[in-house]
């Protein structure tokens, strides 16, 4: 029983990533009408803005010790943070330890602005266009910005730890009435899942409760006449596209410390994501989430050694085999709607 | 004659020639000066690259061009083709008849498989339906799940398939050469013309390949020509208006597939004939992504487009990433210092390792500004002259009437 515990737990983390990325992709979709494949790539941008604030927090200033030398003799340098000079060391170092959770100031605002930029830039001129030639244009946008974020930070993955307090591990048993030490689980994935779990909640509440939402929905079920009542319903469109990018860049974020980010790492979320809202329903937002988390929790499970044994590395191929049993036995995906993406 | 019309014949007759010359035409610099070393093409390497990859993306524009259905998923056909070729040196000698013969009959086997399956989907259920197979067969072979379920080696991990010498090899008499060959004729063996400063190099596997995809783009052109092309363009145009007349499209899309995914195979195939080892990265979901690069660079559903496609990526990959900081700093060196050093800088990002950054913002450029790709280009060219010529034609005609 605690096994099936861990294995859930496990598949948490990674699910809910799956279900941001995929609810950002079906928003986009179910808006514009356009296949993103640079969806992983906003999800990259995410993760390499919280590396950026940790190397801004990290600035320091050098003074020269002359009384005192390092170990080849010479006089020695004492950096200090200028994080540190400008709130004290202690708080300081807080500040710093905390980098990861603090970059949600500079992904919000340059996820929107880059989400904002990339729909008025380059996919506003797409519409027109088949499904094709979008797949493809976001495709190229995709190997640039890998591309670019390899010229800029290297090829390695960079780590970027949780803060102190979370970084440990919770004793999750304990809760459910096992012994404990039975089922030990990474505490920051948690707050992972639960954060997840909350933006979703946000994007749902969103389109649900307020003005703006509503506009949205209405021009996602029919543009034309939402037009045609005098509302701008492109401005908004432009914005849930804005939206949908911060969504992933907040994804990307959180994830830094679960998978040290790298420039590839946009392009291996962005086909298991894709699989994801496919099997949940091309412009269905529940679908998304459900198999994000369903996918999740399956891959997890796949994974389990018992599993394994029965039938070897199945834990690879689990989502693409589970993805072609759905799509031939629920063309539509799980939530999907009827005349969607099928010309 | 051939069967072809005459424009086809020319295209045809062209493309011929162009492949068969090619060790001559890509080396037009002399081998030891400076531009040579960054531009000539002509190795036979980087030759066998543009014809095999030729044969991949003409089968792949035989689907995507003519149906219109995008697989995301080729380069699995590819990876099976090679696994197949390896399996035969392996067991058999290393005749590549056999090889090439059962690369070409696997991987049509699997398309069946695989085309049966996904073609019940269309728009981007099947490309998700294609790449989701062709990274369900990456994952089996690079952790050899196969081999791994009946305890034998099928894949031979992420290490990679090879020839070793306790392998069966059972038509193997013992004067056989040790490396893939045609009934005696060795795969890299080769002839050198020396001319000059230029060494031409002739060889065996570049021509074994080069007629390989000289009759696979023959096939091509009759494909087009065929009612059996006609059909797939109808099917492309307007699906639900050929099922209104009563006509199951399945057969004609499985076709198609089948024979793409053969294509693909025969490439993959003859991969392994130029170098007998293969891993599954040649199945990964990136190599897909390039097959569909390539097809749109050269312009989809045109016939000569893949080929220039195929042959125009691997030759920019080649020379764009063997450019250098030192290569550049020679080329600009009549210019003064701090203009060299800037331009350097600038370009630096795009050269070398920056080799895909490149390639991702042409391709960009080409899907955004040119949808029809090389092909189109040169037509819009082609028509800009076209237009001056009947204008001053037309001015000609009118002046005497004056």
């Amino acid at each position: 029983m605690d096994a099936l515990l861990i294995q859930v737990l496990n598949g948490l983390d990674k699910g809910a990533a799956y279900a941001l990325i995929a609810l950002g992709l079906t928003l986009i979709f179910g808006t514009l009408g356009v296949v993103n494949f640079a969806h992983g790539a906003l999800f990259m941008i995410g993760a390499f803005c919280a590396v950026t604030m940790q190397r801004i927090l990290n600035i320091s200033t050098s003074v020269i010790d002359e009384t005192q030398t390092d170990f080849l003799g010479n006089p020695l340098k004492i950096e200090t943070p200028v994080i540190q000079n400008w709130f004290g060391p202690e708080m300081g170092a807080a500040i710093q330890d905390w980098s990861v959770p603090l970059s949600v100031i500079l992904v919000v605002p340059v996820m929107f602005f880059v989400g904002y930029a990339m729909e008025r830039g380059l996919i506003k001129h797409f519409y027109k266009r088949p499904h094709a030639d979008q797949i493809l244009v976001t495709f190229g946008l995709a190997i640039v910005i890998g591309e670019l974020i390899k010229a800029f930070y290297g090829a390695n993955p960079i780590q970027t730890p949780a803060p102190a307090a979370l970084s440990g591990t919770i004793d999750f048993g304990t809760w459910f009435g096992f012994e404990a030490g039975a089922v030990l689980y990474p505490a920051w994935r948690l707050v992972y899942f639960l954060f997840a779990g909350a933006v979703i909640a946000a994007v749902f509440a969103f389109l649900q409760f307020t003005t703006f939402g509503m506009v949205v929905r209405a021009g996602m079920a029919d543009r034309e006449t939402v037009g045609l009542l005098g509302i701008d319903i492109d401005k908004r469109f432009t914005l849930m596209f804005g939206l949908a990018a911060a969504v992933a860049g907040l994804a990307g974020m959180m994830y830094t410390p679960i998978l040290s980010p790298h420039y590839n790492i946009g392009m291996d979320f962005l086909v298991l994501s894709f699989v994801v809202v496919v099997v949940g329903g091309m412009g269905s937002l529940p679908g998304a989430v459900l198999a994000g988390f369903m996918l999740g929790i399956l891959q997890s499970f796949a994974s389990m050694n018992e599993v394994k044994a029965i039938i070897p590395g199945i834990d690879q191929i689990i989502i693409y085999l589970v993805a072609i049993i759905i799509l031939l036995t629920r063309p539509r995906g799980l939530m999907g709607r009827k005349g969607v993406m099928e010309d | 004659m051939l069967g072809l019309n005459s424009h086809d014949l020319k295209m045809f007759i062209v493309i011929a020639i162009l492949t068969l010359a090619a060790p001559i035409l890509l080396n037009p610099f002399p081998d030891a000066s400076a531009l040579g070393e960054s531009f000539n093409a002509g190795y036979p390497a980087l030759m066998q690259r543009f014809v095999i990859f030729g044969i991949l993306v003409i089968g792949f524009n035989l689907l995507f061009g003519l149906t219109g259905y995008l697989s995301f998923g080729h380069a699995a056909f590819l990876g099976i083709g090679s696994y197949a070729a390896v399996w035969m040196f392996k067991l058999l000698s290393y005749n590549i008849v056999p090889a090439i013969l059962l690369s070409v009959i696997v991987a049509g086997l699997v398309s069946v498989v695989i085309g049966y399956v996904s073609l019940r989907r269309s728009g981007i259920y099947f490309s998700i339906l294609t790449l989701a197979f062709a990274q369900m067969m990456y994952a089996i072979a690079y952790s050899d799940l196969l081999g791994r379920m009946f305890g034998i080696t099928v894949t031979n991990g992420e290490t990679g398939l090879q020839v070793y010498n306790d392998d069966p090899q059972i038509l193997m008499s013992a004067g056989d050469p040790t490396v893939p060959h045609l009934f005696g004729i060795t795969m890299n063996g080769s002839s050198t013309w020396n001319v000059g400063g230029w060494s031409f190099i002739f060889q065996n596997g570049y021509y074994l390949s080069a007629i390989f995809m000289i009759a696979a783009f023959y096939l091509s052109i009759r494909i087009f020509r065929s009612p059996f092309g006609l059909m797939l363009r109808a099917i492309k145009s307007n699906q639900t208006r050929m099922h209104y007349t009563g006509l199951n499209t399945k057969p004609y899309m499985l076709a198609a597939f089948v024979i793409s995914g053969m294509y693909a195979g025969l490439a993959g195939g003859l991969l392994s004939a130029m170098d007998p080892l293969t891993g599954a990265e040649r199945m990964f979901w990136t190599a897909s992504g390039e097959i569909v690069v390539m097809s749109i660079l050269g312009g989809v559903g045109t016939l000569i487009g893949p080929v220039l496609g195929a042959g125009l990526i691997k030759y920019l990959e080649n020379i764009v990433s063997k450019i250098n900081d030192g290569i550049l700093h020679n080329w600009f060196a009549f210019m003064p210092d701090w203009l060299d050093n800037l331009l350097v800088t600038i370009i630096h990002p795009f050269i070398g390792k920056g080799w895909h950054l490149t390639l991702g913002l042409l391709f960009m450029a080409v899907v955004i500004f040119l949808p029809g790709g090389l092909v189109e280009g040169g037509q819009r060219i082609g028509r800009l002259f076209r237009r001056k010529k009947s204008t001053d034609a037309a001015n000609g005609a009118t002046k005497p009437a004056e």
